[in-house]
């Protein structure tokens, strides 16, 4: 199948370069101590923080540091044929771990010793780059929560698909089969937190595409830093002297 | 951007938009100089010949003071930290907090107070209910369910940080279990510390206490008595003598005039406009809020709805910049 036209266009009319349209906002969720949905061209996640609360479990009390929990979930509408998906299946496990594991390293967890985080995130439209997605909205709230974070994690993921690095695969893409890496940048530190990849490349080309998913990351952190900042700004002005 | 949560028609949002724009202008222009909201990771600008102490919310990135919040940065002195809106509460010593009972322990209540952990309010750290002043006992500790249980609703006030967690006392008549009201949450940052929390509206026969922690209570008034002053040796026998004016009596105390429990769900409803508008709560503002909305011989469930919103927004335009042109 051709994914890049002889124009250089792709299936959704995108340059290889090109990333689909992002919007973000936050506050989705009043109940949450922080929330935020986070959009991807079709792909919508949305967000919710709880705590740092008191540790539900108690032989779970981590006396250091906080307890950091990932909930992952796909609502049934989110696919295009409706599935009645069993909860706690291997797919949604392993990235509940993916996202615990990405959003713990950059929480300082030591400043909120013997609590508990909670992290749930769920997915309303599915169009390739969920966890990517869920990363960024995960972000934007624990952000909204005020929980101290060493940087803004953000990711992106990028294939190489007839020979020509992909940015930010939508569904049909991501299903061809081919290489599909995903990368959780800091932009700040300059550091990679998460890189996961399906099927092989040559270790030239990996290195291309990677580098253009960290190129998406970042354009992807500048927009959230806009957007967090915007919120700030609101809230403070708001509230008055 | 945070969007408010209401169905507005095309005037309502023009007219939202414009008391918002106001406040932002208003705002903007008073602080002027320090204007400087952070978002995570970006960089604080710093003297550092003048030396700099980094407080809460920074972090030291090679030799760079960065933000690891998103907030206010305020600086005291040499000492610079980033100041979180939208945050848990952060306990002071003294600050007045109400919170719920979630769990009886061991000569201990356990108090949801939305802090990080639960905070916790020994059994010694109160006074007892008959107002003596004296060791707690085993009895005292097998009657703790008699003084508060689970999900009751206290006033207590922040005593410290001890090792085992956050120390709350309640050494007054003033505080305690709180009934017959109706409990609030709100941030924690929409409340200031101030020098009074406890407001008894005459007026309106109600008590209401603005929580450090964002839980605010709006209660019928009780008066605070005091157990000691009371004569302890005749009290036993009139519960004897008159058993059955008591139950009377009882059911007397527990009722709840029609009007105060219109006045109590007023001011909540005031309470709970300002939150979702995300304004300061303060006594003056609730109060301003109350009379407007009595003014316009509106119902309480009216007071929830877009339109009043409009028109709060628009009067907290108005009042900030009548306060910033005489000051």
């Amino acid at each position: 199948m051709e994914f890049v036209s002889p124009e250089g266009l792709r299936l959704d009319g995108r340059r290889p370069m090109e990333m689909r349209q992002i919007r973000a906002e936050i506050g989705a969720v009043t109940k949450a101590d922080g929330s935020a949905v986070f959009e991807m061209g079709n792909t919508k996640v949305i967000a919710a923080v709880y705590g740092p609360r008191e540790v539900q479990n108690r032989s779970q009390q981590i006396n250091d540091q906080a307890l950091v929990r990932c909930e992952y979930s796909m609502a049934n509408f989110s696919t295009g044929d409706r599935m009645r998906k069993p909860k706690g299946d291997r797919r949604s496990t392993e990235i509940s771990l993916v996202i615990r594991q990405t959003m713990e390293a950059c929480i300082l967890t030591h400043l909120m010793p013997r609590s508990q985080i909670d992290i749930f995130v769920q997915v309303l439209q599915a169009d390739g780059g969920t966890r990517s997605a869920c990363i960024n909205a995960a972000t934007l709230a624990l952000a909204d929560a005020g929980i101290p974070m060493r940087d803004l994690v953000t990711s992106c993921s990028s294939g190489y698909l007839n020979s020509t690095p992909l940015l930010d695969l939508n569904y049909v893409e991501d299903s061809a089969g081919g290489p599909d890496v995903t990368v959780g940048f800091l932009p700040k530190l300059d550091k990679v937190t998460l890189l996961q990849m399906d099927s092989k490349l040559p270790i030239d080309i990996f290195e291309n595409v990677m580098q253009l998913a960290i190129e998406g990351c970042k354009a992807i952190a500048n927009y959230i830093r806009e957007i967090m900042l915007e919120n700030t700004k609101q809230l403070e002005y708001r509230r008055g002297i | 951007m945070r969007e408010i949560e209401l169905s507005l028609n095309q005037t309502q949002k023009i007219r939202l938009k414009r008391a918002l724009e106001k406040l932002e202008s208003s705002s903007s222009k008073a602080n002027s100089n320090s204007n400087a909201s952070v978002s995570i990771s970006d960089s604080i600008p710093v003297n550092h010949e003048d030396g700099v102490l980094k407080g809460h919310g920074t972090l030291d990135l090679n030799g760079e003071l960065v933000a690891t919040l998103c907030g206010v940065v305020e600086r005291v002195n040499k000492l610079v930290y980033v100041r979180a809106l939208r945050a848990r509460y952060k306990p002071e010593v003294g600050d007045i907090v109400v919170g719920r009972v979630s769990e009886v322990a061991q000569k201990r209540w356990r108090l949801d107070i939305h802090y990080s952990q639960d905070a916790v309010l020994m059994l010694s750290s109160m006074n007892l209910p008959d107002g003596i002043q004296r060791r707690r006992t085993a009895l005292d500790e097998l009657n703790m369910r008699s003084i508060f249980e689970e999900n009751d609703v206290i006033c207590a006030e922040v005593r410290g940080i001890q090792h085992d967690g956050l120390h709350l006392q309640a050494r007054s008549q003033k505080y305690g279990k709180l009934e017959r009201g109706q409990l609030l949450t709100v941030p924690p940052y929409l409340v200031r510390r101030r020098k009074q929390h406890f407001h008894h509206l005459e007026q309106y026969g109600v008590d209401l206490i603005l929580g450090c922690n964002g839980f605010i209570w709006v209660g019928e008034h009780v008066e605070a008595k005091d157990d000691m002053v009371e004569d302890q040796v005749s009290k036993p026998e009139q519960q004897k003598s008159n058993k059955n004016s008591i139950s009377l009596e009882e059911q007397e105390q527990t009722y709840t005039p029609i009007e105060t429990r219109q006045n109590i769900c007023r001011i909540a409803n005031a309470v709970r406009v300002l939150s979702i508008l995300g304004f300061n709560i303060t006594i003056e503002v609730i109060m301003d809020t109350m009379n407007l909305s009595s003014s316009l011989n509106l119902d309480i469930h009216e007071m929830l709805g877009s339109e009043f919103c409009v028109l709060v927004a628009e009067g907290e335009a108005e009042r900030r910049s009548l306060t910033k042109r005489k000051g």
